[in-house]
């Protein structure tokens, strides 16, 4: 199946690697663009970002047009949609980093600080952990039991259970994937997740949800 | 079970070749960076590690382009240091493929370029590094040594460290622990803790200085300089308290693999990929 993904450059962060990614993975055509008529046109779309939330929405929110061309292809016409690190934590209802700021809430709930009381346990949670797959989740279909690389000091705390696709565990339970309908969110980084980051991009390329 | 402990090969590169410095001064041609750096993806490198000591204009020039190829090819996260200075700097390296850039002597004289990175590309990808010597308390520069006297186990009354630039020979009076709190204070996601004592020795990491510095901070600490054994690495987290170990010259010359490196910190306990 031919795959036409627009991946959205909104001045957060390396997006050639998650190119690069999605073409190892098999994309046909990835245009990365901060133009919302790019979007408009592509079967798929992906959030990636790096950076605060507060900084990532108002980038986002900066290019006129795109939030709602978003909505308008994902939330209305159902185009299959990824979200990665802080793109992924971008949907929720609000997020607290370096104030409160309002997000998609696409997926209602709120991005908090990871908050850890052994000392032991640091913060960025950094590195190689599990992914869970929440079993009772339809999204959680695309999402194998595996070990991804992470790199986040605040997480998405989801209102409703049924959103959460996959967990992982620093210190305490932490929401790995979320997933609604068409969209699906991680907060690892599939781009540097090897093999398993790879098959995970395949899966989302042929996924028809 | 929780976040892995990263195994780190590190590739000293200059003017584009990757060589390996024994204590700073001789060095050895280990060949391409590009295709090391592949082979560590394949082989399952937590994350990969180049360090630029070119001394020439020309050398970052091909700095920029081994890591935009290494990019293209390779799906772990990688890590690019040596002569970033500047914001600036550190965006010519994230640009071309570098998912954290390592902030070394520009921090040392001003350790708000920590901050003026952080503030513009997150945290997550600052790694500050922190170049150390054990110093004795008489303030006489030298190379560390084990204290049969020392019964306290630590050997922290026996000295202290002090931060060094340009590989490890000029002292710069500063107090390595201070100079870790304060990258910490200014926003590093992570600390490069290198024993410049152990580099290149193979004798095993400064254990008091990494387990010091990672236990007055509340991010992660990687371990780096002196390995030359898996039993080093296991040792960096078990008494050096590090979430990460970062070795260079037992992966390069084919003495231990990747594979082998998680399977002794799996032995010992340690959680480590599979």
């Amino acid at each position: 199946m031919p795959s036409h993904v627009a991946l959205i450059d909104y001045g957060a962060g390396n997006l050639q690697s998650v190119a690069n990614a999605l073409r190892a993975a098999g994309a046909e055509q990835v245009k990365v663009s901060g133009d919302p008529e790019v979007v408009r046109v592509a079967e798929r779309i992906v959030l990636p970002g790096v950076g605060s939330f507060a900084h990532c929405i108002k980038a986002l929110r900066a290019i006129p047009g795109m939030v709602s061309v978003m909505e308008e292809r994902v939330l209305d016409g159902g185009a299959p949609f990824l979200g990665i690190c802080v793109g992924m934590q971008l949907l929720a209802t609000r997020g607290v980093e370096h104030g409160v700021h309002k997000g998609l809430n696409w997926i209602a709930g709120e991005v908090l600080p990871i908050e850890v009381t052994d000392p032991a346990i640091k913060v960025p949670h950094m590195g190689w952990n599990d992914v869970a797959p929440m079993r009772h989740h339809d999204g959680a279909e695309l999402i194998e039991r595996g070990e991804a690389y992470f790199l986040h000091s605040y997480h998405f705390v989801a209102d409703e259970g049924r959103d959460i696709a996959a967990i992982s565990d620093h210190g305490g339970a932490i929401t790995a994937a979320i997933a609604r309908d068409n969209i699906l969110g991680v907060q690892f980084h599939p781009e540097k997740s090897q093999r398993y980051g790879i098959e995970l991009l395949e899966a989302w390329l042929n996924w028809k949800p | 079970m929780t976040v892995r402990v990263r195994v780190i090969p590190c590739l000293d590169v200059a003017e584009g070749r990757v060589v390996k410095g024994v204590n700073f001064v001789e060095l050895r041609d280990a060949g391409d960076p590009v295709e090391q750096a592949r082979a560590y993806d394949l082989a399952g490198a937590d994350e990969l590690c180049f360090l630029d000591i070119s001394a020439s204009h020309e050398g970052r020039g091909t700095l920029i382009e081994v890591v935009r190829r290494t990019a293209e090819v390779c799906f772990m996260p990688l890590t690019v240091g040596g002569g970033v200075r500047s914001a600036d700097d550190a965006r010519e390296l994230l640009l071309a493929g570098a998912d954290k850039v390592a902030v070394n002597s520009a921090a040392v004289s001003r350790p708000e370029v920590v901050a003026e990175i952080a503030e513009r590309f997150g945290s997550q990808c600052v790694v500050a590094s922190v170049d150390a010597r054990r110093v004795s308390t008489k303030g006489v520069c030298g190379p560390r040594v084990d204290n049969p006297a020392d019964k306290s186990g630590d050997g922290a009354g026996e000295s202290r460290w002090e931060i060094f630039t340009h590989g490890g020979r000029k002292a710069t009076g500063i107090d390595a622990i201070e100079h870790a709190r304060r990258l910490a204070e200014m926003g590093a996601g992570e600390l490069l803790v290198t024993s410049m004592d152990g580099d290149g020795t193979k004798k095993g990491y400064d254990l008091d200085l990494t387990r010091t510095i990672a236990d007055a901070v509340g991010i992660p600490v990687i371990a780096s300089g002196g390995v030359g054994t898996l039993e080093h690495l296991v040792e960096g987290v078990t008494k050096g308290h590090a979430s990460a170990v970062l070795a260079a010259s037992i992966f390069h010359f084919g003495q231990h693999t990747i594979a082998e490196a998680h399977d002794a910190l799996r032995a010992a306990g340690l959680p480590a990929r599979s």
